[in-house]
């Protein structure tokens, strides 16, 4: 068997009384994207920090191609590139400086690390922006520019913080495309995302981080079947309706609908958005009167409520769903 | 400042990146840096400080109007009092003045290094394969560049009022090259600072506390013999009082004397106990 890109045993770190990450368990194998997918304030940037030696380990164990992260973290950083969630070069050096300079600190001939530099730019469609300074790239560019800065001595495992954050569908899909085209490269890849519809394009493995502590892992797949495919979201005109309207939903559907009294809302999975019509006929049959109606893709948060019995809950996860929502339309 | 726009979509990595093979990355992976390769990242760190440096050019307001300024100002208004008249001033204020303004310079070694350490860019260093000082030690090596502005400039100021150095160009010379070295060592204490403080005002802050005793509490602008007995007694021992002194002989005199070594012995010192403190501190604030 060959050794895995990455095995952490029991990764702890605390920030003060703050666990951020609290036993985490994880092995990443040789060639595949391994998405770490959780709200803000999860822990997977701290745990991404403590594997890429940014952070030191508070407990437990991990290792980078078998070669111990705390004991010998000059190794790791020579097998490890990594891409943080804000752009990592110098905005008053231009695209080319940037990566000559990362290239020289990497021990390549000034020569080489021009020429690096000049393939990396144009593998990443920058050439044309290569001498101007990083102050006049666009969010995307910034992120393309960090990315190529990261391949530079070819590393062969690379992190991803939250690659896509912030980008526009277009230009996310253009990053996803590049991070496809490294692991066909041989590149191991272990990204971070806030997206279930990123984890699920890209990765083939999928570990769920919720208060520092993984509450799932497995594919796309196996992650999606416990909230179905589609979720039909229901206002009821009264709330006083509910637990019927919850009988109903039972009958058609065979699975139990998510209830949110205060607000009379209930939120259905469902294994296709055809079903979404059964259960809206046998409602009308109910007589119950219903305010709106919604059929999306799962979100975040409905990973979330039937992976842990609880909302995300931080209060960065309102506008994470909504701009999750927003992106699922977009597309 | 508009974006540049770059419309066509990335060629495919896939027929471009060579093949990536982990075995043989493991296998090459060094344990620490060799010290060639300590020195070769330090320059490149240096490079990265002088691009910034020419980019910014209001970074050398300092280090050139301050000797302008204080060289005249002081002579000016002290020269009467101390000396009787500026010209008889200017041999005891020079070297003073040169002390003063290298040690300014050297609060803004540390007070840029905090800035820079809050950008995204240290993140990138941290997470490289380089020695841990490099980072540290490239901008205060392209900091030489200022300390030589800083420290010439003061002289050429002081030859336009009025000032003739007994100890001719071969002191002068000789004075400069110890305040540069002075100005270095000494740059370790405020890149201490650089790496504990919280921000890069409470760095300013810090620094003008152990400044201000230094610079002023030495014989930079007056005799010692006019001091209280127990001022005089910090005062002999102030380092910048050393250097003042140091260059007082080389730049009058041409003479290099005993304080010449007391002032070497400072500066190493001073690296000796903060070059480690700082790279210690550094490592620890990832």
């Amino acid at each position: 068997m060959t050794t895995p890109g990455v095995t952490a045993t029991g990764l702890v770190k605390a920030f003060g009384d703050l666990r951020a990450v609290d036993g985490i368990d994880l092995e990443v194998r040789q060639g595949e994207i391994f998405g770490v997918l959780g709200p803000n304030g999860a822990g997977k940037t701290t745990m991404l920090r403590m594997l890429a030696t940014l952070l030191p380990i508070d407990a437990g164990k991990a290792f980078v191609f078998g070669v111990d992260v705390a004991r010998e973290p000059h190794r790791i950083r020579q097998l490890v590139g990594v891409t943080g969630q804000y752009a990592s070069v110098d905005e008053d050096l231009t695209a080319t400086e940037n990566l000559w300079l990362f290239g020289r600190l990497q021990g390549l001939r000034s020569a080489d690390a021009r020429a690096t530099a000049a393939d990396l730019l144009t593998q990443f469609g920058l050439e044309e922006a290569a001498n101007k300074p990083i102050a006049q790239f666009s969010g995307g560019m910034r992120r393309r520019l960090d990315l190529a800065a990261s391949l530079i001595t070819r590393p062969p495992l690379i992190f991803l913080d939250e690659p896509t954050t912030g980008l526009d569908p277009r230009t996310r899909g253009q990053m996803w495309d590049t991070i496809r085209g490294l692991v066909a490269a041989g590149c191991t890849i272990m990204l971070t995302t806030q997206y279930l519809d990123e984890a699920d394009q890209l990765a083939d493995r999928i570990a769920v981080i919720d208060h520092g502590r993984k509450v799932a892992e497995g594919t796309a797949d196996e992650l999606k079947t416990s909230v179905g495919n589609s979720t039909l979201q229901l206002q009821l005109a009264d709330g006083a309706d509910a637990d019927l309207a919850r009988q109903v939903v039972w009958r058609v559907t065979g699975r139990e609908p998510v209830l949110t009294p205060e607000s009379a809302r209930l939120n259905v999975p469902l294994d296709t958005a055809d079903a979404a019509a059964d259960v809206l006929i046998a409602l009308r049959q109910a007589s119950l009167a219903i305010a709106s109606v919604n059929v999306s893709k799962p979100t975040l948060d409905e990973v979330f409520l039937a992976l842990t019995g609880h909302d995300a809950g931080d209060e960065d996860q309102s506008d994470l769903s909504s701009t999750d929502e927003q992106y699922v339309e977009a597309r | 400042m508009s974006a540049v726009i770059v419309t066509e979509t990335p060629a495919d990595i896939r027929a471009s990146m060579p093949a990536v093979d982990p075995a043989t990355a493991v296998a090459r992976a060094r344990p620490r840096t060799s010290i060639a390769e300590t020195i070769s990242q330090t320059i490149s760190m240096a490079w990265r400080a002088l691009k910034k440096m020419r980019r910014n050019p209001e970074q050398f307001f300092d280090v050139t109007l301050q000797p302008l300024l204080f060289t005249a100002m002081f002579a000016y208004i002290f020269g009467g009092a101390i000396s009787g008249n500026v010209k008889a001033y200017l041999p005891l204020l020079i070297p003073g003045i040169v002390a003063q303004t290298v040690l300014t310079t050297c609060m803004s070694t540390g007070v840029q290094l905090r800035e820079d350490m809050e950008k995204g860019v240290f993140d990138r260093f941290k997470s490289l394969p380089i020695a841990r000082i490099a980072p540290l030690a490239g901008p205060m090596v392209a900091d030489l560049v200022r300390y030589l502005i800083a420290a010439g400039l003061t002289f050429v100021m002081g030859v336009i009022i009025g000032y003739r150095p007994g100890g001719g160009v071969l002191g002068v010379l000789g004075a400069i090259a110890l305040a540069i070295f002075t100005g270095w060592a000494l740059a370790w204490i405020f890149t201490f600072i650089g790496t504990i403080a919280r921000n890069a005002r409470s760095v300013q802050g810090i620094s003008m506390l152990i400044l201000f005793p230094l610079t002023f509490l030495s014989n930079a602008f007056v005799p010692i013999k006019t001091l209280p007995a127990a001022l005089a007694d910090f005062v002999r021992v102030n380092p910048v009082s050393h250097l003042v002194s140091a260059s007082r002989d080389l730049a009058n005199l041409g003479v290099i004397s005993g304080e010449v070594g007391w002032t070497l012995l400072a500066g190493l010192t001073v690296i000796a106990i903060f070059a480690p403190l700082s790279v210690y501190s550094y490592k620890r604030h990832l």
